[in-house]
């Protein structure tokens, strides 16, 4: 292999592992915070490449119907029990909420559609779409089984991903897109020739990154999710609520799994089941950091495009394989090495 | 006027029931203190008055049943425990410990929490020198200092607290029984769970006896201290040296 082939293999890598990143730092938030392995991580990635996809067609995304959908049942669970109950001010926050936020966001979808050449509204708009299915799925999936133990959680979060790919199937069809985000700029840089959307990529993932890293590391609310981490019980006695850490947590894994989407989509084709393939590439990063240690799970995720990158030149035909096989050593490497977080003791 | 009613409370773990129907209230502004062996269950009892595990029976609070809320709204209305284990955050350093022990108070946007933060640091200097310190590095005496100090930056009207001494050196007992009763003073209510009945009879006004998950004895606490049944089975050190 000549220099400049690794070189450019190498662009590849960073570009694709910066991806993997993100999605291995939602993984290990999740899993920290509610014990969810979270399954569906990748179907963020899909929903929102094909809702914006939708959006430059002109079209309003069938995203907008799953929102307004998952918004009213809400209500109609959490919020008559809070009418039964009396509190008409609490009644008024889940609406607006849950009928209220989403309407909104559906005025924003059909305006955006109207307007094809105005990327940044189609970005906005999508991401305004797909961010709030995390914590909606959270309050209709996860939080009535909050205290399960981790199996069922898992089969639940799986459960939940073949709804969702099931829902992109219904409402985008079986066709792969393709998205306009950037014009095809590209520089050279040596003998590397720099897309611009590789360079966006990237810079859009460290961008986020360093916000993850401010997030969790200074504010309280990023505390609030690391205590909860932490100590269980110790987080409820400080009136940590696991419903407000439950729908934070799942708010970053969408948002971060609707940007990846976003991201990705101009340059690798997205049918309805892509994302979760690109998000099990998260997974592997995510199990090289335990599934706890967001450092750790980032450089992982990096290795793994590097992995990926080069064995795609070798063996191109193994390259998966190759991927996931990594899973084997790193599992035995990580159960010889580090004791398990404390499983939660509570009754 | 009681800061706490209990009525008839049974708690149980799956089928094995630990408390029988248990009564007994905390006066406002005062200290009411549970005494009894290991296992009698008083950990349970601190536990349901949280919402951390469930119990039958009613639990009223100024003059609402909580009975039915759960442990994040009672910490929302003044309830505060100190847990048997502390449940600090380990790897977190004892500021954050502290400033998450205000949680509810920054949502709420309460602009005060560095005010706090500072009186907690006053009263327990040891934790100011230690407060970039992971909270896991600390030891017994600090821990405790911290998990009450962590109580206190929630402004708790009904501070519970669990064996506050165990394990502690006597020095250090003293102290915390000093905040105790510094505590009380400020018009704060408290229920303290302690196996040291002599120093929790010194400092409570009122006390119950808590035997095989059953309240065997209750009165004054300077009555308590003095009744032969409790001087046999739980002052019985009194006279020998520490
Ligand atoms: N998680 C639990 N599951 C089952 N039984 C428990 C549990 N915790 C405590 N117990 C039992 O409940 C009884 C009371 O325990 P506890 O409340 O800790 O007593 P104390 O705090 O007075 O020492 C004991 O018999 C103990 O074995
Ligand atoms: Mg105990």
């Amino acid at each position: 292999m000549s220099f400049n082939i690794a070189l450019w293999l190498s662009q590849d890598a960073i570009t694709n592992g910066a991806i993997y990143a993100l999605l291995a730092l939602a993984l290990v938030a999740v899993y920290t915070v509610t014990r969810v392995i979270f399954v569906p991580q990748g179907d963020f990635i899909s929903l929102a490449a094909l809702s914006l996809a939708t959006l430059q067609a002109g079209l309003v995304p069938g995203t907008v119907y799953l929102l307004i959908g998952g918004g009213l049942l809400i209500t109609a669970i959490d919020g008559v029990a809070v009418l039964r109950k009396k509190k008409l001010k609490r009644f008024a926050a889940i609406a607006l909420e849950n009928i209220a936020l989403p309407a909104v966001i559906a005025g924003a979808a059909v305006w955006s559609a109207s307007r094809p050449e105005d990327i940044l509204l189609q970005v906005a708009v999508t991401l305004a779409i797909v961010t709030p299915m995390g914590p909606m799925l959270y309050r209709l999936a996860f939080q009535p089984v909050a205290n399960a133990p981790i199996l069922v959680l898992l089969i639940i979060a799986v459960a939940v991903h073949y709804m969702l790919t099931g829902m992109a199937l219904v409402f985008f069809g079986g066709e792969g897109v393709r998205t306009q985000l950037l014009p095809d700029i590209s520089f050279q840089l040596g003998v590397l020739n720099i897309t611009g959307q590789s360079l966006a990529v990237i810079i859009t993932s460290l961008v986020l990154i360093v916000l993850l890293a401010i997030l969790f590391g200074s504010t309280v609310y990023g505390k609030a999710l690391r205590a909860t981490a932490l100590n269980r019980t110790g987080a409820r006695l400080v009136g940590i609520s696991s419903e407000f850490t439950g729908r934070l947590s799942f708010a970053l894994a969408a948002l971060i799994g609707a940007a990846s989407g976003i991201l990705v989509s101009p340059f690798t084709t997205i049918y309805y089941d892509t994302g979760f393939l690109i998000s099990l590439k998260g997974f592997v990063g995510a199990i090289i950091g335990g599934m706890t240690n967001y450092p750790l799970a980032a450089l992982g995720s990096l290795l793994v495009g590097f992995l990926e990158s080069f064995s795609s030149f070798w063996a191109s035909t193994f390259k998966e394989s190759i991927v996931f096989t990594l899973i084997i050593p790193v599992l035995l490497w990580r159960s010889l090495t580090t004791h398990r977080v404390e499983e939660d003791e509570e009754p | 006027m009681s800061a706490l009613d209990v009525r008839d409370l049974s708690v149980g773990y799956g089928k094995v029931k630990v408390l029988h129907g248990l009564s007994l209230a905390v006066p406002e502004g005062a200290i009411a203190t549970v005494i009894g062996p290991n296992g009698a269950g008083k950990t349970t009892l601190l536990m349901a008055l949280m919402g951390l595990i469930p119990g039958r029976g009613a639990v009223v609070y100024g003059d609402r049943d909580i009975a039915a809320d759960s442990t994040e709204e009672r910490v929302g209305y003044g309830l505060c425990l100190v847990p048997e284990r502390r449940e600090l955050f380990s790897d977190m350093p004892v500021a954050d410990n502290l400033l998450l022990g205000a949680f509810p108070r920054i949502r709420r946007g309460a602009r005060d929490v560095e005010d706090d933060v500072a009186a907690v640091y006053q009263r327990f200097p040891r934790l100011q020198e230690r407060r970039t310190q992971l909270a896991g590095t600390l030891s017994g005496g600090e821990r405790q200092m911290l998990a009450l100090g962590r109580a206190l930056m929630a402004r708790p009207k009904l501070l519970m607290l669990d064996e506050p001494s165990l394990g502690l050196a006597p020095r250090i007992v003293r102290d915390i029984f000093q905040v105790i009763a510094d505590l009380k003073s400020t018009g704060v209510s408290i229920l303290l769970v302690e196996q040291n009945a002599r120093a929790a009879l010194q400092v409570a006004d009122y006390g119950y006896v808590l035997e095989m998950g059953e309240l065997v004895l209750e009165g004054p606490a300077s009555e308590l201290a003095a009744n032969p049944r409790v001087l046999e089975s739980y002052l019985g050190l009194a006279h020998s040296p520490e």
